[in-house]
């Protein structure tokens, strides 16, 4: 039978024993926010390399507490340690919190679909995060960073709450004193020591002269935030196939086994994260999905 | 000696206006420049002006005694500031400070008001252009009011 709905996205590789989890030990921890944690992971086992995709996610396990979906925050050419960076929301993010070096943690994964890292070769790339929507980009980031001349412009916008709020600020300034990157950074609001940009991330865009038919954008952040900057590329005169967008849901299996995210006739575990565009903007205009 | 008249007509906001409209603004137009943490408009005092920004930054802010200045909005080169100008009782609602070392061309809303009633049509092509950066502005403000960064939505 075909099937019902074809991802876009790149393909994904089968993970062997996807719902056993294997025993992960903390190696680093460190804060990145108030609210933001990054962990460094690495087989209690030491057994292999755990490859991953650009938007490729793990399902995290805090024993005795549950499960959650964390995007893969590290550089995949990199994969050891596995990095994820977790915003705390819920009781397991919070659990997860107070994890400490040496501590263990379980993995499932990685599961879904990835960026068009290597779709993109030859086009300029439009990267636009919103919160902790910068942690699923960070991987494409390097990636396209590490073998720069394969494309054309790169762009970073990047817009969060307060300047209290941004994630990846080393990396953020370094990547703004390249010549081969353009990085504009926006929060909602500031004191007036913030002497950067004061607006949503929409407000980047204004500017942002694009070549429509050689670029691919990348988003992710609050679902409201993704359908305004991708409204605002469309009338940019970009193509819904050329825009890619993060999905989330509560994920619970990572292989399209339980339904609980499912998304339309997909399910967003194992077709998404990462759609393009047309794929879903029938059903972001339903309040029902 | 050089006029406005080119530099307006390579500023966004007046993509597409004639240059018989144009020659109309250049008498309400001259050239400023403000160092960085100038203000250059305060909350509640007359708004007989607006801005084009050539280059540079500004920051729209409002002042809390408990949190003290509170930037609402930063506005670069190609944007447009200030519309209270246009409506009684041309009063400024934010303060306006220079973040940057920025340079503008100025323009008197007193003699601005009386051309646009004079001519309709270079009132209709002002105001239009206005609306436009209204509703931007207005769209954005409702994303920063749901704080869509936050946790509840």
């Amino acid at each position: 039978m075909e099937p019902v709905f074809d991802s876009k996205a790149a393909p994904k590789e089968a993970v062997v024993r996807p719902m056993v989890p294997e025993i992960f030990r903390v190696e680093k921890y460190r804060k990145e926010t108030h609210d933001t944690y990054t962990l460094e992971l690495k087989s209690a086992s030491g057994t292999g390399e755990h490859r991953f995709k650009a938007g490729q996610f793990n399902m995290l396990y805090k024993f005795g507490v549950g499960e959650a979906a964390i995007s893969i925050s590290g550089d995949p050419s990199l994969p050891n340690p596995l990095i994820h960076t977790i915003r705390t929301v819920g009781s397991v993010t919070k659990a997860m919190s107070k994890l400490k070096v040496g501590d263990t943690i379980g993995v499932r994964g990685p599961f879904g679909s990835c960026w068009p890292v290597q779709e993109a070769v030859g086009n300029d790339v439009v990267i636009i995060a919103g919160g902790i929507g910068l942690a699923p980009l960070r991987p494409v980031i390097y990636q396209v960073l590490a073998e720069r001349r394969k494309y054309g412009k790169v762009f970073l916008f990047y817009g969060t709450r307060t300047p209290d709020d941004l994630l990846y600020r080393g990396e953020l300034e370094k990547w703004r004193a390249r010549f081969d990157m353009e990085v504009l950074v926006t929060v909602d609001r500031a004191s007036s020591d913030w002497h950067g940009n004061v607006g949503v991330v929409t407000t980047l865009l204004k500017k942002l002269v694009l070549d429509s038919d050689n670029t691919v954008a990348m988003i992710c952040g609050p679902e409201i935030m993704m359908r305004f900057v991708a409204m605002d590329l469309i009338k940019k005169e970009m193509t819904l196939d050329r825009i890619y967008v993060s999905m989330e849901r509560n994920m619970k299996c990572g292989i399209g086994l339980c339904g609980h995210c499912q998304y339309g006739p997909t399910f967003i575990c194992k077709d998404g994260p990462v759609y393009t565009y047309d794929q879903v903007i029938e059903l972001l205009a339903r309040r029902e999905i | 000696m050089e006029t406005l008249e080119p530099i307006l007509a390579a500023h966004p906001f007046f993509t597409g206006m004639s240059p018989e409209l144009l020659k109309l603004l250049v008498g309400c137009a001259s050239n400023v420049k403000y160092d960085a943490g100038d203000f250059i408009s305060r909350e509640g005092q007359d708004a007989s002006e607006f801005f084009i920004i050539r280059q540079g930054k500004v920051a729209l802010e409002l002042f809390s005694p408990t949190h003290g200045p509170i930037t609402v909005e930063t506005l670069e080169d190609g944007e447009v500031m200030g519309w209270s100008w246009l409506l009684p009782p041309y009063r400024s609602h934010f303060d306006a400070r220079a973040v940057v070392l920025t340079r503008a061309i100025r323009f008197d809303g007193k003699c601005l008001r009386g051309k646009l009633e004079e001519d309709h049509h270079l009132g209709y092509e002002m105001l239009k252009r206005f609306v436009k950066i209204i509703v931007e502005r207005l769209s954005a403000t409702r994303l920063q009011l749901l704080d869509i960064y936050g946790t509840r939505v």
